[in-house]
C-alpha cells in the first residue's frame, strides 16, 4: 500500500435518527461515484452490515478497505479490483464473483463464494456451510477459494470448476464437514489434512495428489502467506476431491445423449 | 439531511482532504420504495450474572438489520421484568375492543385471582397502520381448589395452558400474548423501530432479551401473529419455514394445544412446552428430535447414543421440524437462551460474547451483535446443534458439540 495514493474514507456508521446506519443504497452509491470519478483507494470505516458492498467493481486498479463487519453480498458479481476487510465477513461473500480479489483477515459466513466464476478469495480464518456452492470454470479460468481454518458441511456442493483449498489451521481432525463435494463435475478440492470416505456426498471421490496438484496448492499457499504474514507448514499431507463424473446425469433425462 | 459521515481521510495519507461533493448524498428512503423482500431476523441477548439489560440495546441489535424485515411484524420479549411480581402470572393481552376487554376479564374471573392489573403504555405511531390494540396486563394467581381448578384436573402450568388456548380460541379480539412468570412479550405489526417505539421499549429492563423482525412467507401478518410466540414462561422468535406444520400441528393438537395465530411458527412453541415442560426431555434431546441426523450419519455414533438418535427420531417423529429455521428460544426459572438452526443450516445463526465472557447474543447476522458489543467474540453454531445460555451458570453449550454432550 504506497502512501502516494490519495485516499477517500467513508464513514459508514454514522446513524439517522431513525437509528439506522447508512443505508446500502447510500453507501454503494458513494463508493460507486468515488471509482467513477477516479477514486483508486478507498477505507470503509465502522461497516455495519451494509450489504452489497462494492458489487460489480471492474477496475482492476480499485482497492477498497473495509474496517468493521460488511453485510451479506459482499463483492457480488465483483469484475476487478481489490477488496480487504479487517473483520469477519457475513454470509454469501463474493457471490458470482467473476473476476478480482476478496481477502478477509477474519472468518466469513455461510455459503461463501456462492456460484463464482473467477477471481480469487482469501479467508484468514473459518467459513460456514456451503463454500463454494455451484462454483464454474470456462476455458481454464476459474474461481480460487482458499479457507484458512476449517469449513462446515456441504464444501463445493454441485461444484462445476474452480479450485477450492482449506488449510485446516488449528484443527487437529478433518477441517471438513459432512456431504463434501455432494454433486459435483468439476473443479477440485485440496483439503490440507484427513478427509474420510464418510464426508464426501454423492457424485465426489478421493483422488492422489500428483505434481499439477502440488504446483497449484503451493501458488494459492504463497498468496495465502502473503496476505495474511503467515507461514503454513507444507509437509501436512493433502486430501484431493474430484468429481466421479464429468456428466453425473449422462442419460437420466435424453436416452439419445453420448 | 446530514453530511456528517463524509470525513476526509487523515489516517495515512494527510494530503488526502478533499471531500468528495459538495452536495448531501444522504437521502430518506421512503418506505414504500424500498424493496419487499428479505428474511425474517431475530436477535437475543442475556446477561449471565443476571444484570439487567435495557430494552434500547435489543432495539439496536434488530433495527441493525432492517434489511431483512418488511414491517409486517415485530416483537419483543424481557425476562427478569417484574421482580415485584415474580411469582405471579404475567397475563399480557391485546384485545381489539372494550368487550372483548370485558369479555375476558369475567372469563379470567372465574379461573384465577387477580392480584393486580394495569394497561400497558403504547405510543401509536404515525407511520403505522390503524387500528391498534388495547394492550393489558393482568398479574394472576390460579384458583386452586376451585370446583373449576378440580374439574380440569390439571396441574397449575396445565391448567393456565387450558386457560389461554380457550381465551385464544374462543374470545373474538382477543389474544393472550405471553402467560409466563416475570417475563411479557411486546408485540405488534409493524417495523422494529416501530414496535420498540410504540410499546416504548426502552423504558423495561430484563436480564434477557429475544427480539424479531418479521418477513412473513406463507402467513397472514397480523398482531397477534408476530414473534416471539409464547405459552406460559417459553417464548419463540422463529425465522424460516415450517414444511412439516401439519404433522407437527397434529402433535401438538393432540395434546391439547390449539393453533389460532395462523402462523406454522407458533408449533415450534407448543413443541418445547410439551417436550421439554410435560415430558421432561433434556433440551439438547429435543433439539435432536426437532432437528435429527440422518439415518446413516446416525450409524456412525457410539452405542449409547446411537440407541438414544434413533429412538428419539422414531418416538418423536411427528416433532421433527422439516424445512429451514433458526429460532432463538427463551425461558424462565433459571432465565436460559436456547439457539438452533435447522439440521441443514439453511437459515443463518450466529452467537457472540463479549471480552469479560458475561454478555452473550444471539443473532442472524454478525453486524446486530457487533452493533452493540464491538469487543465480541463470534462463533457460528453448528447445523440442528442448539447453543445454550443460563443466567446464573453461564454458557452450558456453544451449539459445536457433540449431539448429546452436557444433556441437561
Amino acid at each position: 500500500m504506497s502512501k502516494e495514493v490519495e485516499t477517500m474514507m467513508i464513514d459508514a456508521g454514522h446513524r439517522n435518527d431513525l437509528g439506522h446506519p447508512l443505508d446500502y443504497r447510500e453507501l454503494n452509491r458513494l463508493i460507486r461515484e468515488a471509482i467513477c470519478a477516479g477514486e483508486e483507494r478507498l477505507v470503509l470505516m465502522n461497516v455495519i452490515g451494509q450489504r452489497y458492498i462494492a458489487s460489480a467493481t471492474s477496475n482492476p486498479n480499485t482497492r477498497i478497505e473495509i474496517h468493521g463487519t460488511p453485510g451479506n453480498d459482499l463483492g457480488a458479481f465483483l469484475n476487478g479490483g481489490t477488496i480487504e476487510v479487517f473483520g469477519n465477513a457475513q454470509d454469501v461473500t463474493a457471490n458470482t464473483m467473476n473476476d478480482g480479489m476478496i481477502i478477509v483477515h477474519g472468518n466469513s459466513g455461510d455459503i461463501t463464494g456462492l456460484a463464482a466464476r473467477g477471481g480469487t478469495l482469501l479467508v484468514k480464518g473459518n467459513s460456514g456451510y456451503r463454500v463454494g456452492i455451484h462454483i464454474k470454470e470456462f476455458e481454464g479460468v476459474g474461481v480460487k477459494l482458499v479457507i484458512g481454518g476449517f469449513v462446515n458441511d456441504y464444501l463445493g456442493e454441485y461444484m462445476a470448476g474452480g479450485t477450492i483449498l482449506i488449510l485446516g489451521q488449528g484443527v487437529e481432525d478433518s477441517p471438513v464437514g459432512l456431504h463434501v463435494g455432494a454433486g459435483m463435475h468439476g473443479g477440485r478440492i485440496y483439503v490440507r489434512g484427513p478427509v474420510e470416505k464418510h464426508q464426501l456426498g454423492p457424485g465426489a471421490c478421493l483422488a492422489e495428489m500428483n505434481d499439477k496438484d502440488f504446483k497449484t496448492v503451493d501458488t494459492l499457499i504463497d498468496q495465502y502467506e502473503k496476505a495474511f504474514s503467515v507461514e503454513i507448514d507444507r509437509s501436512i499431507e493433502y486430501s484431493k476431491i474430484i468429481p466421479l463424473d464429468s456428466r453425473p446425469f449422462r442419460g437420466h433425462y435424453d436416452s439419445t445423449t453420448i | 439531511m446530514d453530511r456528517d459521515y463524509l470525513q476526509p481521510a487523515t489516517l495515512s495519507c494527510p494530503q488526502a482532504s478533499r471531500v468528495f461533493a459538495e452536495q448531501s448524498y444522504v437521502v430518506e428512503i421512503p418506505d414504500c420504495h424500498k424493496p419487499r423482500m428479505g428474511s425474517c431476523g431475530i436477535a437475543g441477548c442475556i446477561n449471565i450474572d443476571g444484570s439487567l439489560i435495557s430494552g434500547s440495546k435489543i432495539e439496536k441489535m434488530i433495527t441493525t438489520m432492517s434489511e431483512r424485515e418488511n414491517g409486517l411484524g415485530s416483537g419483543f420479549v424481557a425476562y427478569g421484568l417484574f421482580p415485584d411480581f415474580a411469582e405471579e402470572y404475567c397475563m399480557q393481552f391485546l384485545f381489539e375492543s372494550e368487550e372483548a376487554q370485558a369479555e375476558t376479564e369475567e372469563l379470567l374471573s372465574h379461573w384465577v385471582y387477580m392480584i393486580k392489573d394495569e394497561k400497558v403504555p403504547t405510543f401509536p405511531q404515525r407511520s403505522m397502520t390503524p387500528p391498534f390494540p388495547l394492550v393489558w396486563r393482568y398479574f394472576v394467581r390460579p384458583k386452586k381448589g376451585t370446583e373449576v381448578y378440580i374439574r380440569t384436573g390439571l396441574n397449575e402450568e396445565d391448567y393456565m395452558v387450558r386457560l389461554v388456548m380457550s381465551i385464544n380460541e374462543t374470545i373474538p379480539g382477543s389474544c393472550c400474548v405471553s402467560s409466563g412468570k416475570d417475563m411479557a412479550v411486546f408485540k405488534g405489526s409493524g417495523y422494529a423501530r416501530e414496535i420498540a417505539k410504540f410499546y416504548d421499549i426502552s423504558r423495561y429492563k430484563g436480564n434477557m432479551w429475544l427480539s424479531h423482525s418479521r418477513f412473513p412467507t406463507n402467513s397472514p401478518g397480523w398482531w397477534a401473529g408476530s414473534h416471539p410466540i409464547s405459552i406460559l414462561d417459553w417464548s419463540v422468535c422463529h425465522n424460516g419455514e415450517i414444511t412439516s406444520y401439519g404433522v407437527n400441528r397434529k402433535l401438538v393438537e393432540m395434546a391439547g394445544y390449539k393453533c389460532t395465530l395462523l402462523t406454522d411458527s407458533e408449533v415450534v412453541t407448543y413443541l418445547w412446552d410439551l417436550m421439554v415442560r410435560r415430558h421432561r426431555l433434556p433440551v439438547t434431546a429435543t433439539a435432536f428430535a426437532m432437528a435429527p441426523w440422518y439415518y446413516k450419519d446416525i450409524e456412525r455414533l457410539p452405542d449409547n447414543e446411537r440407541r438414544l438418535a434413533n429412538q428419539l427420531r422414531i418416538t418423536y417423529k411427528e416433532a421433527f421440524l422439516n424445512g429451514p429455521f433458526s429460532i432463538l428460544v427463551g425461558r424462565s426459572d433459571p432465565v436460559t437462551m436456547i439457539a438452533l438452526a435447522d439440521r441443514k443450516k439453511l437459515r443463518p445463526l450466529v452467537m457472540g460474547v463479549s471480552a469479560d465472557g458475561n454478555s452473550v447474543y444471539a443473532a442472524s447476522e454478525e453486524c446486530a451483535i457487533k452493533s452493540v458489543q464491538p469487543d465480541a467474540e463470534i462463533w457460528a453454531t453448528r447445523a440442528g446443534n442448539p447453543a445454550i445460555v443460563k443466567v446464573g451458570e453461564g454458557i452450558v453449550r456453544r451449539g459445536t458439540e457433540d449431539p448429546f454432550l452436557g444433556a441437561i
